[in-house]
């Protein structure tokens, strides 16, 4: 087991009080795709950042690789190599002058040698998309911002953690970054075997990608399952004011007024096949 | 860690320090501070005290945190006392090693100054503390606007003021997301010597900076988008406005600054 959460509870210390996270107990496995859904405030944010330490619960027990991180303050540093963290609008933490230092920063921060530290760049710049001889030498505050966020993305892949934790990561990008994205995460989950956390509020995206869903809802987990039977609680989503991806609420509508086809797909080449079926059927 | 930060922190209770016109409130701040340099025994300084605990005591504010607000200046506060103490010549010699003495007269005027720091942080962060940020530069627009025909831009300085205190919290919350997002890159804020400390706030500070300039550009954008155009003709939503109470303050307070002057 790789990520262990025993009736974890999160207050944050400030003037409201907020109860961010209720009693949460969560194992998660390697070679996972997890999807992350919920509204705002459900603690979905809180609840990964849990995941390497940077938040200490006000209560519960958090394992990772069975190791108890909630009491040793010391081994925090080595919980964050395997647990690579992309936050929200990743692209705001650049400061380098070079994409290639900036690149460099967290495996520098490891204390790997000059050519450890040169081949990892040059292999997760690879990874991501951008071209090492023509971007290595470029300023990341010249870049657009969807090769902002692929520096930023390749910042945290170079640290190469077991699992990687992305918060939001197509927020704000246009329909390719989307895609190349998504490709991306594919290729790690499939390739590379890595364990991937994935926050999103694409419905389409978390649908597509992973192999798992957990739904959380005022500071707790209200539906885990795998995506299929998550999609076809339809009613309880939307009272969670959570769409479905919307390929699935096309079929879902069909089905509706009639039309007997399987609900539970979420690309739009299944669906298409499924509905010529239903149609030649009838 | 950066939640620690209270400079410019209002807490809001129901009293009637927090009811006076910031005007006045301003108005006294800078008599008193005026009062306070003209002091110049213990015992003065003694019943300026007393009179600060009881404005405390009035405005509803616990004294712990008040107190707590005087944390930051301690280094400054214990440097100004050693400079004193090591420097200032004169009095019996009360303690002498090679070229380092102490004497009488070091001791008293360095003592006498801490308390100054004290009592002057102490009431003038009381003026933060019972304003909030709003009130506190309309009243200095006010106050500034004499001043306006010499060419002194007033609207322009509160409005500045009032910017850059609604952001104090906008930047401390960014600042807490980037230091997390660098820590999760293997960042360490927390150990090594000074001058490694000081290099790790670098991808701290710059992601910082740039955040700041795009904020500042997003909002001058967002205020030319509104016409906003400042100065001449602008009306307010709430008018500050004299009540009966705020000149007895003021009275109150010159009656008691002439007394401990002359004193």
């Amino acid at each position: 087991m790789l990520i262990e959460l025993i009736n974890v509870s999160h207050v944050y210390q400030d003037e409201n009080n907020v109860k961010a996270l209720k009693n949460i107990n969560l194992e998660i496995n390697k070679g996972e795709f997890i999807g992350i859904v919920g509204h705002t405030g459900s603690g979905k944010s809180t609840l990964v950042q849990l995941f390497n330490g940077l938040i200490i619960p006000s209560s519960g027990t958090v394992k990772i690789n069975g190791k108890n991180i909630t009491n040793e303050k010391s081994n925090l540093k080595e919980t964050r190599r395997h647990v690579g963290l992309v936050f929200q609008y990743p692209e705001h933490q650049l400061f380098e002058e070079t994409v290639y230092q900036d690149i460099a920063f967290g495996p520098k921060n490891l204390g790997l040698n000059k050519d450890e530290i040169q081949a990892r760049v040059n292999e997760v710049m690879e990874l991501v998309g951008l071209d090492y001889d023509e971007f290595k030498a470029r300023s990341p505050f010249n870049l657009s911002g969807g090769q902002q966020r692929k520096v930023a993305i390749a910042g945290v892949l170079a640290l190469k953690p077991d699992v990687l934790v992305l918060d939001e990561p197509s927020a704000g990008l246009d329909p390719q970054g989307r895609k190349q994205l998504a490709e991306l995460l594919q290729y790690l989950y499939q390739e590379l075997e890595m364990t991937i956390i994935l926050i999103s509020h694409r419905m389409e995206e978390i649908a597509e990608l992973s192999s798992r869903v957990i739904v959380m809802h005022q500071g707790e987990i209200v539906i885990d399952d795998n995506p299929v039977e998550v999609f076809s609680k339809e009613q309880k989503l939307h009272k969670l004011s959570l769409d479905l991806p919307q390929i699935t609420e096309i079929l879902h509508r069909l089905d509706e007024r009639g039309l007997k086809v399987n609900t539970s797909l979420f690309s739009v080449s299944e669906a298409s096949a499924e509905i010529i079926k239903a149609l030649r059927s009838k | 860690m950066l939640k620690d930060i209270t400079i410019g922190q209002y807490i809001a209770r129901d009293s009637i320090i927090h009811a006076l016109d910031a005007r006045i409130k301003i108005m006294i701040t800078t008599i008193l501070i005026i009062a306070l340099f003209t002091i110049d025994t213990f015992m003065g300084f003694g019943l300026f005290t007393a009179f600060v605990l009881g404005v405390i005591l009035l405005s509803k504010i616990s004294i712990k945190k008040v107190l707590k607000g005087l944390k930051p200046i301690l280094i400054l506060v214990l440097f100004t006392l050693f400079i004193h103490i090591f420097l200032t010549n004169g009095g019996e010699v009360l303690w002498s090693w090679k070229f380092i003495s102490i004497e009488s007269e070091g001791v008293y005027i360095g003592f006498f100054m801490v308390s100054r720091i004290f009592i002057l942080i102490l009431f003038t962060s009381l003026l933060t503390l019972t304003t909030s940020p709003l009130q506190l530069t309309d009243g200095i627009e006010y106050i500034l606007s004499p001043l306006k025909r010499f060419g002194v831009p007033a609207s322009e300085l509160s409005m500045m003021m009032t910017i850059a205190l609604r952001f104090i919290p906008t930047l401390l919350e960014e600042a807490d997301k980037i230091m997390k997002a660098q820590q999760a890159r293997g960042a360490d804020f927390e150990s090594g010597n000074l001058i490694q400390r000081a290099k790790s706030l670098i991808p701290l500070l710059v992601p910082l900076f740039i955040s700041a300039f795009r904020r500042a550009d997003d909002l001058a954008l967002a205020m030319e988008s509104r016409c906003y155009r400042g100065g001449e003709g602008r009306t307010r939503l709430h008018e500050l406005e004299y009540k009966y109470y705020d000149f007895v303050a003021l009275g109150m307070i010159i009656i008691l600054a002439a007394a401990v002057s002359f004193y």
